[in-house]
């Protein structure tokens, strides 16, 4: 049984003049153990998403969903004492900026025990001593003296392992980073992956990692969503996804890409920005700056289904031999 | 040819007030660094934070002074400025800041931002400051009815298309761009870089690009200068320095960088943080936390030296050079 | 070949941007308190403009035989005189309408006053730092130890009771507020990219002062200001009552307070009426400024 389920997941914020959808009807789910990458640019709702999963949305948000199972618990209908004790335990959640994601008027100690004390129900004492276990295995030297340290006497890649080091304190199930790396030196970026990869593989535990660094995903990511203002466009292996994306947005993201040269020096861009709360288009969100779209793409929107292994959203996935066929039936759009 | 950039030995200090009681420390932010950048070639400067590569740019951008060092701006004298000198210093160097949110005044319209450098700095009428200002934004993709509209109205990457060609009104031989397209989209970036391309191509300006991103400066770059600590631990041809980096911490970033293409180099994960540039390493900068460091290192700072086509600051360059056979 | 240009999107708009002008008033008429409030300064305003032709009678005609008439709803009032008339005959709501003329310019003058010279000194303070911030900071710091309306006592004692006099020393009083709250956002301004990217193209520090840092400035100057009329009508509103600002027989609301004071007991509308009035244009004023903040405060824009 899959470890969490989640099906037509919706997120609106009402505007003053109308209502921003920023999650749209996102389904998809993870196993035990198994690392999933969410890859979006800004405005594709893939840290909102996860902040719905955690019942985090800000006010005014409102959720919708018709399922969301995690562990075989329902979290649609959980009261929020119940959820409280779901999240922090079986599902935790780390930041971008860790240096704001701690609070900066108690010590780390304090802020690390906190969560042994409150969901294991540790002593004091025990408290200190995991917590000094967890500190080291974390890679924070002379983990003992720091426990009195305050948040700003601590470096940013110090800080975000202690982030982690307070989000593994209770052995959770899964753990989902929004951009955790994004804030963060090149070099302690790759401490910091490397860290949670080894910390994954020692707990079995699954990790949702979210970013908009392709590179960070191929490293770490055995499957990836590929997310577009809010809906998920694409659900495919890693392997498969950067040799041969299927969604038109995924393979103009990748050659994008500036490590991926680009013809005499020049990068492939795609042109236009993505749907604002006054322009969503009618059919596929995609279709304004889509190189292929048609008449028809415009008009309806595509649905989410199985594609070679994988899910797309997409009419003419760039793996359909007949997709050429296709695209000339429906007219393609002449104004680009 | 004159390079548009000569700079030699820039050494840049700041005063931290530690409390009322405790004297100031003294923050060593760049500490010696030579440059050269021909017309019409980009230099990207890498590093992490606390490399010193921001204090450099504003250096170089005019908007500090270095504390000692040397400073020509196409061929001229950029730090004892002879009077009158500094409107054609302007004219040679301008300036890209990070922020796109930040860059722009939100209270002025983008017609009154992008003609204001030709009101101070040129004779034209008004109607030819319109008629360049116009030109401009169609050369860097803005549409004529932008003109009026104020910066809240556009996107992040919309805005820095609009500070580059505030930069470029004036025709600048050198242009220092501070990690212009960091806090940009990866789709945005490409079209920024684009667009930098194409001026640079058409008007043969020189970049000086600020950057900690490696395949963004594996791209555009022509020249590398590596900087760990305020010091240019190497610095050469960009296809020279990507082929066979020599020193070691450029080998740990190169390493570091994530790629989703090509094969994955030796990981080479580098313990611990930068230190504190109050309290910079006695020798080579990088001996705390280089994987080859012998006491040597530690003590005694490494002389830049020629190596391999490129200028290296490491006392064991040369091995890497024998050990390396990629 | 793919353009730089942003290309037009076709799809089905419905929706249009909000101009911003527009997006403002949305904000600003959601808080029904500050619509209350600028409503009441509308009328104030309006009354105070036209006071010749809307009050029934000259404020300063005197007459001793419908002296103390109460207000028409009590037995003895008259609708001539609607609100009664005060100690000498002077009929109640002609002095109040003119008291709004003078209680409204006092308002205005003075936070323009303070308004012009603070932005002034905080200019001057933010851009020069070193000794000469100091000096103003210090001078201000040394304006706001005073119980502000001692302090106006003492300069109105100086310079002599009257009107102008009065003014003046309020202005004075609040003038601290409007150089730190400029200070504080030109320093803030200051450190923002394209400042410093204006003076890479050249401005000089008078360009940078009035067209690149004050208009980023304006925010919280406005929602001063609209909170400053209010606290100036009450302390020239004080001086008045203590006979050291607008002199008798000037209708503001102050002055007539003091000239009611023995009549608390007797004729309560001669001293009630000057303070309702008082009360009620302090009250829009204040719920006016705090409406400003919050439609100009970006933060608070959800």
């Amino acid at each position: 049984m899959a470890l969490l389920h989640i099906s037509a997941l919706s997120v609106e914020f009402p505007t003053a003049n109308g209502a921003l959808r920023a999650v749209d009807q996102v389904s998809f789910e993870l196993e035990e153990g198994e690392v999933l990458g969410v890859v979006g640019e800004s405005g594709s709702g893939k840290s909102v998403t996860m902040l719905a999963l955690m019942g985090l949305v800000p006010i005014p948000g409102r959720v919708r969903a018709e399922r969301m199972v995690f562990g075989g618990r329902d979290l649609l209908g959980i009261s929020d004492r119940e959820r409280r004790r779901l999240t922090g335990k079986d599902i935790t959640m780390i930041f971008q900026d860790p240096t704001t994601s701690l609070n900066p008027c108690f010590t780390i100690g304090f802020q690390l025990t906190e969560a042994l004390r409150v969901h294991e129900r540790m002593d004091h004492k025990s408290a200190r001593r995991h917590t000094i276990a967890l500190l080291e295995q974390v890679g924070i030297p002379d983990a003992e003296s720091r426990l009195k340290a305050f948040p700003h006497q601590l470096s940013g890649g110090m800080s975000q392992r202690v982030m982690i080091a307070m989000a593994i304190a209770c052995n959770p199930r899964l753990l989902i980073a929004d951009e955790p790396t994004t804030a963060l030196d090149v070099t302690v970026q790759a401490q910091i992956l490397e860290l949670l990869q080894s910390l994954q593989r020692e707990r079995g535990m699954a990790l949702i990692l979210i970013t908009h660094n392709m590179g960070v995903v191929a490293e770490m990511a055995r499957r990836i969503i590929v997310m577009y203002a809010g809906q998920i466009v694409e659900d495919r292996s890693a392997a498969g996804l950067f040799d041969a994306p299927e969604h038109p947005y995924t393979a103009a993201l990748l050659a994008a890409l500036p490590e991926r040269g680009g013809i005499d020096g020049r990068l492939a861009t795609i042109p236009g920005m993505i749907p604002g709360p006054y322009d969503r288009p009618m059919g596929c969100l995609f279709s304004p700056r889509c190189a292929y779209a048609t008449e028809f793409s415009r008009r309806v929107p595509p649905e989410l289904r199985a594609w070679q292994g994988g899910r797309i959203r997409c009419h003419y996935p760039l793996g359909d031999p007949q997709r050429a066929a296709k695209i000339a039936a429906d007219q393609p759009a002449l104004e680009r | 040819m004159t390079p548009v950039v000569r700079a030699r030995d820039l050494v840049q200090t700041y005063a931290v007030r530690r409390g009322l009681l405790r004297a100031a420390a003294k923050l060593q932010a760049v500490r010696g660094v030579s440059l050269e950048i021909a017309p019409g070639q980009t230099l990207a400067v890498v590093g992490e934070s606390g490399s010193g590569k921001s204090t450099l740019g504003r250096m170089i951008g005019l908007i500090e002074k270095p504390l000692t060092g040397e400073l020509e701006l196409d061929g001229a004298d950029a730090i004892k400025r002879a009077s009158g000198t500094a409107a054609r210093l302007r004219r040679t160097v301008q300036f890209v800041f990070q922020n796109p949110y930040g860059s722009l005044n939100p209270r002025k319209k983008i017609g009154a931002i992008l003609t204001e450098p030709l009101i101070i700095n040129t004779d034209l009428t008004r109607k030819d400051r319109i008629a360049k200002a116009q030109d401009m934004m169609a050369r860097v993709g803005l549409r004529p009815e932008h003109y009026t509209r104020y910066p809240h109205m556009f996107s992040g990457g919309q805005r820095q298309r609009i500070a580059i060609a505030r930069a470029l009104i004036l025709d600048p031989k050198l242009v220092v761009a501070d990690e212009p397209i960091s806090a940009l989209d990866v789709s945005i970036q490409a079209q920024v870089l684009n667009l930098l391309a194409d001026l640079q191509r058409d008007t043969g300006v020189a970049y000086l690009f600020i950057s900690h991103d490696l395949t963004v400066v594996g791209h555009i770059a022509h020249n590398v200068l590596v900087l760990y600590l305020g010091v240019a631990v190497e610095q050469g041809p960009k296809t020279v320095i990507f082929d066979r980096p020599l020193h070691p911490y450029t080998q740990a970033l190169l390493a570091s960088t994530p790629v989703t293409t090509g094969t994955k180099r030796p990981r080479i994960v580098v313990k611990g943080e930068p230190p504190s540039p109050i309290n910079p390493p006695p020798g080579c900068v990088f001996s705390t936390r280089c994987p080859y460091v012998t006491d040597r290192c530690r003590l005694e700072r490494p002389a830049t030296r020629v190596v391999a086509g490129r200028l290296v600051a490491c006392h064991y360059a040369e091995k890497f050079l024998q050990t390396m056979s990629s | 070949m793919m353009s730089l240009v942003d290309t037009s999107v076709p799809s089905d708009t419905q929706l249009a941007p909000p101009r911003p002008l527009w997006e403002f008033w949305a904000y600003f008429t959601a808080n029904k308190g500050a619509v209350a409030g600028i409503a009441v300064i509308v009328v104030m305003l309006l009354l105070a403009l036209f006071a010749d032709v809307v009050a029934p009678h000259s404020p300063y005609v005197t007459n001793s035989a419908i002296a103390l008439k109460p207000p028409f709803w009590q037995h003895g009032g008259s609708l001539a005189f609607p609100l009664g008339t005060d100690a000498i005959g002077r009929d109640m709501l002609s002095r109040l309408i003119h008291g709004a003329r003078l209680s409204l310019t006092i308002g205005i003058s003075v936070v323009a006053i303070s308004t012009a010279a603070g932005v002034m000194l905080g200019l001057l303070a933010g851009f020069a730092r070193g000794v000469v911030e100091i000096t103003i900071m210090r001078a201000m710091d040394i304006l706001l130890t005073m119980p502000s309306l001692l302090l106006a006592i003492v300069i109105v004692a100086v310079l002599g009771p009257g009107l102008m006099n009065a003014m003046l020393a309020v202005a004075i009083v609040v003038l601290p507020h409007y150089v730190r709250i400029t200070r504080a956002a030109v320093i803030a301004e200051l450190a923002r990219d394209y400042v410093t990217a204006a003076r890479v193209s050249g401005a000089g520090t008078l360009r940078l002062m009035f067209k690149e840092v004050l208009p980023n400035c304006a925010a919280p100057l406005i929602v001063q200001a609209s909170l400053g009329v209010s606290t100036a009508i009450l302390d020239a509103a004080a001086l008045g009552f203590l006979g050291l600002g607008a002199q008798p027989p000037a209708p503001e609301w102050g002055t007539m307070l003091a000239d009611a004071r023995e009549f608390v007991l007797r004729a309560w509308w001669v001293v009630a009426l000057p303070g309702l009035m008082i009360l009620v244009t302090v009250l829009a004023c204040n719920l006016l400024g705090d409406g400003l903040r919050d439609a100009l405060d970006p933060k608070l824009k959800r």
